[in-house]
């Protein structure tokens, strides 16, 4: 009998945790009111191109962010969602903060989780002034009112209150490689881990999805499930600082083969940046321990 | 004894080596003859990009003969490259035969940007630099959708 009200109290305990660890967390708001931030558009545009949006938020043969572009993985199919201005459709009825909250902090104006499809665990690392320049000049691009397509993921990976959880055991505000020894380098980290979430793809994940830190950028398999997506770590690299920034810039590899598949929307958008960021992002991925 | 058995291993890594040249090989004649023909775009282009970077310096006549190679490999009939079910084992993606109207017209862009440089490539390395985004910008174009990365 003792043992039962044991076992009782045990599950209680264990649930209540649970509760506790998979309630979606909300970004704390004085992330934007603490310091009186002057938001740049035309920054924003750069902060775009670093963060990689409109490589999933748009679809084939459109610039508008409208969504749609569909991404296979184990846990199902994920559709990238409309984020274009359109008060129903899109975020045009969004607060700065709304907007902020799912960026960094993964959890929706409704107080959902989003999947980790949406790098939320690396755009957590952005700078405040980043995120509200990017906001700015989310807000002048054009609305569409395409409506956003539901993800068809199966069960128990639609339980999104599960998602908690993951974030509870693989979501972190610590930088991967801890020491960054240069201004450079601490800009192409910034780069590299923040807004490009390059581990995304180039890490692997373990069986729950969770990114594998101590294999950090050296190869992953395709989600999608053909090939492999090429381990981007000087050990199996082998460019130069100088190979890496011009690959980045013009698509071409040190012997002239060109980019191809999804790094070519990575490299339009790497392009965009000022050569100082292509020489940082090289300059952090040659130092990688 | 002991160099017997040396001898044996020495033997089956030969034996092992030549299956492995003999799979190269037994690669669809027509992958072979794609390949080959993707390794002289990216020789002659190499040349032209090389100087383009700076990593070579311009020589007009060097860059002219690379242009002229392009042109020359952009203007072969290539259709018979690309036969249906050789996508297997390679990067070539299956949307090549989805949308082949629009995968031959990307060959055709290639040839229309290589046919630019040679107008220019002999001027200055100036006209070189202008003319390489939209040479460059050809192969990616092509590669996004029917190339595995």
């Amino acid at each position: 009998m003792r043992k039962r009200a044991f076992v009782l109290a045990v599950g209680v305990v264990g649930a209540a945790v649970a509760f506790y660890v998979t309630a979606p967390q909300d970004l704390d708001p004085r992330v934007l009111t603490d310091a009186p931030f002057e938001s740049d558009p035309a920054r924003g545009e750069l902060v775009m191109a670093a963060a990689g949006c409109a490589s999933c938020h748009s679809a084939e043969g459109s610039d508008a962010l409208a969504g749609g572009k569909a991404f296979v993985s184990d846990f199902g199919t994920f559709y990238a969602p409309n984020i274009s201005t359109d008060p129903d459709h899109g975020i045009g009825g969004w607060t700065d903060y709304e907007i902020v909250n799912a960026m960094m902090a993964g959890v929706s104006p409704n107080g959902a989780h989003y999947y980790p499809a949406f790098p939320y665990t690396t755009y957590s690392k952005m700078t405040p002034q980043d995120a509200v320049d990017l906001i700015a000049h989310l807000r002048t691009l054009p609305a569409d009112a395409t409506p956003s397509r539901d993800h068809d993921v199966g069960f128990p990976f639609n339980i999104r209150r599960s998602l908690g959880g993951w974030k509870f055991l693989f979501a972190s505000d610590d930088w991967v490689v801890a020491d960054a020894p240069t201004p450079e380098i601490e800009r192409g980290r910034y780069l590299v881990e923040a807004l490009g979430h390059c581990g995304e793809c180039h890490t692997p994940r373990n069986i729950l999805g969770g990114t594998q830190t101590a294999q950090w950028l050296r190869g992953a398999a395709n989600p999608s499930g053909e090939g492999r997506i090429p381990s981007i770590h000087p050990d199996d690299l082998g460019w130069s600082e100088q190979d890496i920034a011009i690959y980045l810039d013009s698509g071409f590899t040190p012997d002239f083969d060109s980019v191809g598949g999804e790094m070519v929307d990575v490299v339009e958008n790497t392009a965009q940046l000022p050569p100082e960021d292509r020489a940082a992002i090289a300059a952090y991925l040659v130092a990688l321990p | 004894m002991k160099s017997l058995s040396l001898l044996a291993g020495t033997a089956v890594l030969a034996v092992a080596t030549i299956a492995t040249a003999h799979a190269d090989e037994d690669m669809h004649p027509t992958v072979v003859a794609r390949h080959a023909q993707m390794q002289l775009y990216a020789y002659n282009v190499g040349i032209l990009g090389g100087m383009a970077q700076g990593k070579i310096d311009y020589d007009a006549e060097a860059a002219q003969t690379a242009a002229d190679n392009m042109v020359a490999l952009t203007s072969m009939n290539t259709a018979s490259f690309w036969p249906e079910g050789t996508a297997e084992g390679t990067k070539a993606q299956p949307a090549i035969w989805e949308n082949l109207d629009d995968f031959m017209s990307k060959g055709e862009d290639l040839a229309f940007e290589a046919q630019g440089m040679a107008d220019v490539a002999g001027n200055d390395l100036a006209s070189l630099q202008g003319a390489m985004g939209n040479l460059g910008g050809t192969c990616s174009a092509c590669h996004r959708e029917y190339r595995a990365r």
